[in-house]
C-alpha cells in the first residue's frame, strides 16, 4: 500500500513562491500525471515528495506514514530525474544496478533485474558503455531503467520520455504503462505532452503558477475543465472563448447569437474546436487560415473580433476570406466566471 | 584558422622551456653519469655508499608517506565542509590559503620559533609547570621530535594547496549526482565514496601529484627545524653540491628525486585513471 497524500504543501524560494498550498491525494497503484507549463512547479513538487527539497509548509504522507522529515532513502521511492543524473563514472549496467547494490540485493538478482529492465527500455546492448558514450535519449532510458529496477512502491518520473523520437516514445509509453500496472506501482509522472498525459493517466493534475487547478480523469479534464486555464492549456488546438452578455433568465448573448446558459450576471462562453460544425444558423466566422491535417481541416477564423478555431471535416472545401456559420454542439458548451476564471456548473 | 597557428603561438613558450629547462636538465643527467669527462656510474655508487644515503632516502619516503595521506584526508574533509557552506565560503578559503603565501623556509622558521629552546612550547609548558627549565626538543637525541615537527610544519604549510584544488574539483560536480545517489539509497558516507570521490579523480590526480612532488623535494623546513640532523634527499643534494663540492654525486641525488617523482606520478595516474567516456 503506497497512497501518497500531500497536505497544504507550499514552497518558497526566497521571495518567490513556487508552490502555493498544494493538496493532492494519489491512490495506491494510481497513475497520476502532472501536467503544466514550464516553470509551474512540477519538478519542485516532485522533489518535495522525494525529499530532495523541504517544503516551507505542509505535510507529505506515503503509505500512511508521514515522511516530510525523512531523508529520501527512507521514503521507499525511486525517481527519474528531469536531467537524468546518470552517473558518469559508472557503466550503464552499474548505473541501473546502483540502487540494488545499495539495498544489498544479491548478485544474481541484480543481474536479472538489470537485464530485464534494460531489455524493456531497449538498451541491453549498451550495458558496458559509460554515460559519456550515450545519446540524450539513451541516457534518459538508462535513468528510467535505473528507477524501474528498484521495483519500488512509488515511482516519480520527471519527463522521462521527453528526449525520445515520436515512434520510440509511443512504444516506451505503452511498455511503461504495462510494467507499472503489473508491478502495482504508484506513479507520479510529469510531462508537457498532453497526448502522453491523456494516454497514460488514471488522473491528471493540471498545474498553473504553483497551484493545482484540477485533478481528475483525463476525459473529465478535457470535457469539463474546472478553470479557464485548463481549457486553454489542454487540447490542441485549445478551447475557444467568447465574451457573453447576460440577457437575463439564463440566456446569454454571444457574438450575435443567443444561447442558454447559467444564471448570473457575468460569464464567458467556451467551446472546443471539434465541437463546432458548419450549419445554417450559428456563429458567423470570417476564415483567416485553412490548414488541412489529413482527417480534419483546422480553420482559424475571427468571431466577433476574437480569434476562433474550428476542426472541421476535410471533405468540405473552405477558402480564406470566406464567411462561414458554425454551430456549437449544445451540450458541449461550457461557461466560465470571468472574475474567478472557474467553471460555472 | 590555419592549422599551424596554435603551434606557432605555443612556440615561444616551448622554446623557453627547451632552452632554460631541458637543456640544463640534460646537463644534470650528463653530470650524474660522468666523472672527469668519463662515462661512469661511480657517482651513484659513491652516493649509495655514503652512510647518509639510506637515512636520507627513507626519511624522505616516510615523510611523504605520512604527510601526504594525512593532508589528503584533511583536505577532503575541509573541502567537504567548505562545500556545504552557503555564506562565507570564499572568506574561509582565503583564511585556509594563508599558509600558501608563506615560503617553506619561513614556515620552517615559524615552527622553529615554537619548538626551539626559548620557543613558545617551552614557555607554555613552563608556565603550566609541566617542565621546570627550558628543554631542547630539536636535538639529535630526539630525532622523532624533529621528524614530528617537520610533519606538523609540512601539514600546516601545504594542506591548503590540496584543499583549494579539491574545492574547485567538487564545485565542478553537479549536485544532481549526489541527489540521485541519495534517492537510490546511498548513505552520506556511501555518497562520498561511491559518487563524490570517483567523480573527483581528475582533481585528486592533480592535487596528489603536485603534493607528492613537493614532498620529495622537502628541504627548507627540514633545514630550519633540524639542520642536517634529519637527512633528506634534497638536503643531501645541497650538501654534496655546496659543502662537499661534488657536483657529480649531487646530480646523482637529483636523479634519484626525479626517478621517485616520475614513478609515483605514474602510480597516481594509473590508480586514479578515468576511462574514456566516464568523465563528467
Ligand atoms: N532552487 C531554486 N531557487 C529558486 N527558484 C527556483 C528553484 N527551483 C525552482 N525555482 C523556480 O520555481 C519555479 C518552478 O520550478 P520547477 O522546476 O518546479 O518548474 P517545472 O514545472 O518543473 O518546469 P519545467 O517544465 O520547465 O521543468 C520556477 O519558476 C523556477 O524558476
Ligand atoms: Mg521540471
Amino acid at each position: 500500500m503506497a497512497e501518497i497524500v500531500i497536505k497544504g504543501v507550499a514552497k518558497d524560494f526566497g521571495a518567490f513562491t513556487a508552490l502555493h498550498s498544494v493538496d493532492l491525494t494519489i491512490a495506491d497503484q494510481e497513475f497520476m500525471v502532472l501536467l503544466g507549463a514550464s516553470g509551474c512547479g512540477k519538478t519542485t513538487l516532485l522533489r518535495i515528495i522525494a525529499g530532495l527539497e523541504t517544503p516551507s509548509q505542509g505535510e507529505v504522507w506515503i503509505g500512511g506514514r508521514r515522511v516530510d522529515h525523512l531523508p529520501p532513502r527512507a521514503r521507499g521511492i525511486s525517481m527519474v530525474f528531469q536531467n537524468y543524473a546518470v552517473f558518469p563514472h559508472l557503466t550503464v549496467f552499474e548505473n541501473i544496478a546502483f540502487g540494488l547494490r545499495m539495498a544489498k540485493v544479491t548478485g544474481t538478482e541484480v543481474d536479472r533485474r538489470v537485464r530485464r529492465t534494460a531489455e524493456l527500455m531497449h538498451i541491453e546492448q549498451l550495458l558496458k558503455r559509460y554515460s559519456g558514450e550515450l545519446s540524450g535519449g539513451q541516457r534518459q532510458r538508462v535513468a528510467v531503467a535505473r528507477a524501474l529496477a528498484m521495483e519500488p512502491d512509488v515511482i516519480l518520473m520527471d519527463e522521462p520520455l521527453s528526449n525520445l523520437d515520436a515512434l520510440l516514445r509511443l512504444e516506451m509509453r505503452a511498455e511503461l504503462k504495462g510494467v507499472l500496472a503489473e508491478s502495482k506501482t504508484t506513479t507520479i509522472y510529469v510531462t508537457h505532452d498532453q497526448v502522453e498525459a491523456m494516454s497514460l493517466a488514471d488522473r491528471i493534475s493540471v498545474m498553473n503558477g504553483g497551484y493545482i487547478v484540477q485533478a481528475d480523469r483525463p476525459t473529465e479534464v478535457y470535457r469539463n475543465p474546472a478553470a479557464r486555464f485548463v481549457g486553454s492549456f489542454i487540447g490542441n488546438p485549445p478551447m475557444n472563448f467568447l465574451p457573453a452578455k447576460s440577457e437575463g433568465a439564463g440566456r446569454w448573448h454571444v457574438a450575435g447569437q443567443s444561447f442558454a446558459g447559467p444564471q448570473g450576471s457575468a460569464a464567458e462562453f467556451a467551446i472546443r474546436p471539434e465541437d463546432l460544425h458548419p450549419s445554417d444558423t450559428g456563429l458567423s466566422a470570417e476564415v483567416r487560415v485553412v490548414e488541412p491535417l489529413g482527417p480534419h481541416t483546422l480553420v482559424t477564423a475571427q468571431v466577433a473580433g476574437q480569434p476562433f478555431r474550428a476542426v472541421l471535416d476535410s471533405d468540405r472545401h473552405i477558402t480564406p476570406g470566406e464567411v462561414i456559420t458554425l454551430a456549437p454542439v449544445p451540450d458541449r458548451i461550457r461557461w466560465f466566471d470571468p472574475e474567478t476564471q472557474k467553471a460555472i456548473a | 584558422m590555419p592549422r599551424a597557428l596554435p603551434y606557432l603561438l605555443l612556440l615561444p613558450a616551448s622554446l623557453f622551456l627547451l632552452v632554460f629547462f631541458f637543456y640544463p636538465f640534460g646537463l644534470v643527467v650528463v653530470e650524474s653519469l660522468t666523472r672527469g669527462g668519463e662515462w661512469t656510474t661511480e657517482n651513484f655508487t659513491r652516493m649509495t655508499g655514503h652512510w647518509k644515503f639510506a637515512p636520507a632516502f627513507w626519511n624522505t619516503i616516510w615523510l611523504t608517506a605520512i604527510v601526504v595521506p594525512v593532508q589528503l584526508i584533511m583536505a577532503l574533509t575541509m573541502a567537504s565542509v567548505v562545500q556545504k557552506l552557503k555564506t562565507g565560503r570564499s572568506g574561509l578559503l582565503y583564511i585556509f590559503a594563508i599558509p600558501l603565501g608563506i615560503s617553506d623556509l619561513a614556515a620552517g622558521l615559524i615552527w622553529l620559533a615554537i619548538f626551539e629552546q626559548s620557543g613558545f612550547l617551552n614557555s607554555i609548558f613552563h608556565a603550566f609547570g609541566i617542565i621546570d627549565r627550558p628543554t631542547l626538543y630539536l636535538g639529535y637525541q630526539n630525532m622523532w621530535v624533529i621528524f614530528l615537527a617537520v610533519v606538523l610544519a609540512e601539514i600546516w604549510r601545504a594542506t591548503a594547496i590540496m584543499m583549494v584544488i579539491i574545492v574547485a574539483g567538487m564545485g565542478l560536480i553537479p549536485k544532481e549526482y549526489s541527489e540521485a545517489a541519495e534517492v537510490f539509497g546511498a548513505s552520506r558516507w556511501q555518497r562520498f565514496t561511491r559518487v563524490t570521490l570517483p567523480l573527483l579523480r581528475p582533481s585528486l590526480q592533480t592535487a596528489l601529484i603536485l603534493r607528492i612532488l613537493m614532498a620529495f623535494e622537502v628541504f627548507a623546513v627540514v633545514m630550519a627545524l633540524g639542520g642536517t640532523t634529519l637527512p633528506v634527499l634534497m638536503g643531501e643534494t645541497f650538501q654534496w653540491q655546496f659543502q662537499l663540492q661534488d657536483r657529480g654525486v649531487a646530480a646523482a641525488y637529483a636523479m634519484v628525486i626525479l626517478g621517485l617523482s616520475v614513478a609515483f606520478s605514474l602510480v597516481v595516474l594509473r590508480l586514479l585513471h578515468v576511462p574514456k567516456g566516464a568523465r563528467i
